[in-house]
């Protein structure tokens, strides 16, 4: 952090300030920020801007007992943004449970996110039928795994690295500094480099996992663990939403065309509590958040949108669509429905279980014995 | 009793490729090549199949059940994984949920628990999360069991912890006809399947016939008929009941022995109907017996056999203490005369 950006190993490309100033590490990314349009640049705006109008909605929805829990991802935005976008329509995301703009992007509908955090499923959406955004995971770095084999059936069944860039596909799962100490997140590092899956490994270094501080799980930086493992490992920026965009982009590029899976740890932060149920304030020094409120991910993009003149009246679009959006949203969160009882035996198994037949049907019957009494 | 549910993938013969009548029709076979028979018919059966593990390569496993597939089917469909157990599980998840119907190898029993985690919270609930969208269609192979005068860890049976998790089913064969079609059937089962092989039963040979598998998966099944009192387990506990009924009935007490077969789902039909019979369950297993599948057979029957009994179910198990130091196996497994001490106290009730 004491470092001056040009030295840095970080890939940065827009200064905290919002001014075009890459890091001498971004050299190599600078040419797939020419795929972008000035609509792309607006879009990453736009939601960026959306869903943290949308994390805050959901955080009062939570304190109003709308909401179990909700986990925020205030200051993470352009870090997901980024890598979203860098992923086609052919490739799969397995998220944790904190990259709530990556499934918006992907196609999912904000309110099916609540739908978990509401109480109401232990899942919420279909995967196949949203963008191949697959379902969170709440055991950290389980899902690493779980996308580091479905990059192994990519290749097993000839979906990628064929020399095609609009059929082959690519993973990139999502995880962050906390799971990047389990097993499970080096078991799939391994597997990735032994089997050479086209995959990208995306590792938010938010810096604190609840009240733990990164510190705590690496005396290294996070991204030169890739190279224990034998892949490639690139620091970017997490708050430089066209830093986040060209990095991944090249790395997931490399992975569909069979170059293997690479590592991006992204330096963001959780300027928000870990869940509605932490404090930060127990744990963290004002002066760290006051450093990374100074970087914000949208304050330096709409500066840098405006040093190239966009308009302040998509600006206060934008604001006015992320309060409709929010709006919106609270109004189909209430309207959320409970699902009956049958859900608790539903798909248990996929073939008839008798264990779970009998207890549905005892559970029919105890509960159909008080009908008309006096309980 | 609802409790033999049988699914039609399960009621016929694994595959559609009927067994030319001119073939052999049994083949006799230790457990190991059936077991090796079985994978390979679902290999060619179902291009989907894989098999994942620790040595399961070249080398064919260390107990060589999957011999000769490697270069059979080639490293697309046989994958010596890294050493890794949570990685193994995990990444099959990953091959299930694109389509894939992996078999994974634990190396032994003991070696599970690395793998635990993925298995109970993750492979076992995909398919609820999802909603019903996705099959979970993964095989763990795990051979267990003590009776081979190993080393710590190599003689476990630790399937009360599967049996204990929704969402997953539990068989164990006891015979090298039962481990060729339970192999097959489940494979072509769209859940996942915790499936422990005897591995002091892998070498002896038995008679495999090769063209009717004669129980659906979760079947149980009376493999000896006897009238004063019933025994049961699963696995290598069998071969066990079976050598205790042979000593009872040369002093005048006809056991009926019942092979449990699927340890989750358990199939109390046949055992209700052997209690109706004899009024007298003894329940058997390697496992330690504090909340064991054998607890749990125990209380079930009770319940719905309250009348029927003319003295308490009574198990016997290994004891609740860690698996020993081989020397002292014989005294920690229930043998045959173990067996024929609880079922004198049930007859003498």
């Amino acid at each position: 952090m004491s470092a001056t950006p040009n030295a840095s190993p970080t890939v940065q490309l827009l200064s905290p300030a919002g001014v075009f100033a890459p890091s001498e590490a971004a050299a190599e990314f600078l040419p797939y920020l020419d795929r972008l349009t000035e609509a792309d640049h607006r879009r990453f705006y736009r939601d960026m801007v959306v869903i943290r109008r949308f994390d805050k909605e959901a955080a009062n929805l939570q304190r109003q007992g709308q909401l179990a829990l909700w986990v925020p991802s205030h200051g993470q935005e352009a870090a997901q943004v980024g890598s979203a976008y860098a992923a086609r329509p052919q490739d799969h995301i397995f998220p944790s449970y904190r990259e709530h703009v990556v499934g918006m992007i992907r196609g999912l509908d904000l309110v099916d996110i609540l739908r978990m955090l509401r109480g109401v499923t232990l899942g919420g959406w279909t995967p196949e039928d949203h963008g191949n955004f697959h379902l969170y995971t709440l055991v950290l770095a389980s899902q690493t795994l779980h996308a580091t084999g479905y990059a192994m059936g990519m290749q097993l069944d000839g979906s990628t690295a064929t020399g095609n860039p609009e059929t082959d596909q690519a993973v990139i799962v999502y995880y962050g500094d906390g799971a990047s100490s389990q097993g499970d997140a080096n078991e799939a590092l391994v597997f990735a480099a032994s089997y050479q899956t086209p995959q990208v490994f995306f590792l938010q270094n938010n810096h604190w996992a609840i009240s733990v501080p990164v510190t705590r799980q690496s005396r290294t930086p996070l991204y030169l663990r890739a190279g224990g493992f034998g892949i490639p490992g690139t620091q970017v920026d997490g708050n430089d939403v066209l830093a986040s965009y060209a990095v991944t982009a090249k790395h997931l590029d490399d992975a569909r065309a069979g170059k293997g899976p690479a590592l991006i740890e992204a330096l963001t932060y959780r300027v928000g509590a870990h869940t509605t149920a932490d404090d930060p304030t127990k744990y963290r020094d004002p002066d760290e958040l006051a450093y990374w409120v100074a970087r914000d991910p949208i304050v330096r993009f709409r500066a840098y949108l405006q040093g190239l003149g966009v308009e302040q009246e998509f600006l206060d679009a934008v604001d006015e669509e992320a309060e409709d959006n929010a709006a919106d949203v609270r109004r189909r969160a209430l309207e959320i429905h409970s699902p009956e009882k049958n859900v608790i035996f539903d798909n248990v198994y996929a073939e008839p279980h008798p264990r779970v037949q009998e207890q549905e049907a005892w559970l029919g019957r105890y509960e159909a014995s008080f009908e008309g009494g006096d309980a | 009793m609802s409790d033999t549910i049988v699914s039609a993938a399960h009621a016929a013969p694994a595959s559609g490729t009927a067994v030319t009548p001119a073939g052999p029709e049994t083949a006799s076979l230790p457990m190991t090549k059936a077991l090796n028979a079985g994978l390979r018919k679902a290999m060619q059966d179902n291009p989907k199949v894989l098999l994942m593990g620790e040595d399961i390569g070249p080398l064919g496993g260390v107990f060589r059940v999957t011999e000769g597939l490697y270069a059979e089917f080639g490293d697309k469909r046989v994958l010596d994984t890294p050493l890794a157990e949570s990685g193994i599980i995990g990444t099959a998840i990953g091959l299930a949920l694109r389509g894939f119907r992996p078999v994974c190898e634990i190396q032994f029993d003991g070696f599970v628990f690395p793998g635990f985690d993925q298995i109970t919270s993750q492979l076992s609930r995909m398919r609820n999360r999802h909603e019903g969208q996705v099959i979970m269609p993964v095989v763990i192979r795990i051979p267990y069991g003590g009776h081979i005068g190993s080393i710590e860890h190599h003689q476990e049976s630790p399937e009360a912890y599967f049996a204990h998790t929704p969402g997953l089913r539990v068989v164990s064969p006891s015979n090298p006809h039962d481990a060729y079609w339970m192999m097959q059937e489940a494979i072509a089962s769209d859940d996942p399947i915790i499936f422990f092989e005897p591995k002091s039963r892998y070498w002896p040979k038995g008679e495999v016939n090769l063209g009717t598998s004669g129980a659906p998966l979760h079947a149980s099944r009376v493999v000896r008929t006897g009238t004063d009192v019933t025994v049961l387990g699963h696995g290598a506990m069998v071969s066990v009941l079976l050598q205790a009924a042979e000593l009872a009935a040369a002093e005048g007490i006809s056991i009926e022995v019942i092979d449990l077969r699927s340890i989750s789902p358990v199939d109390y039909g046949p055992i209700l109907a052997s209690v109706e019979k004899t009024g007298h369950l003894v329940v058997a297993q390697e496992a330690h017996g504090f909340v064991s599948v054998g607890s749990e057979i125990a209380a079930t029957v009770m319940e719905k056999a309250f009348y029927l009994l003319e003295a308490p179910v009574l198990r016997v198990s290994g004891f609740d203490t860690p698996f020993p130091p081989a020397a002292v196996e014989t005294h920690f497994l229930p043998s045959p005369d173990r067996v024929l001490e609880a079922v004198d106290r049930a007859l003498a009730y």
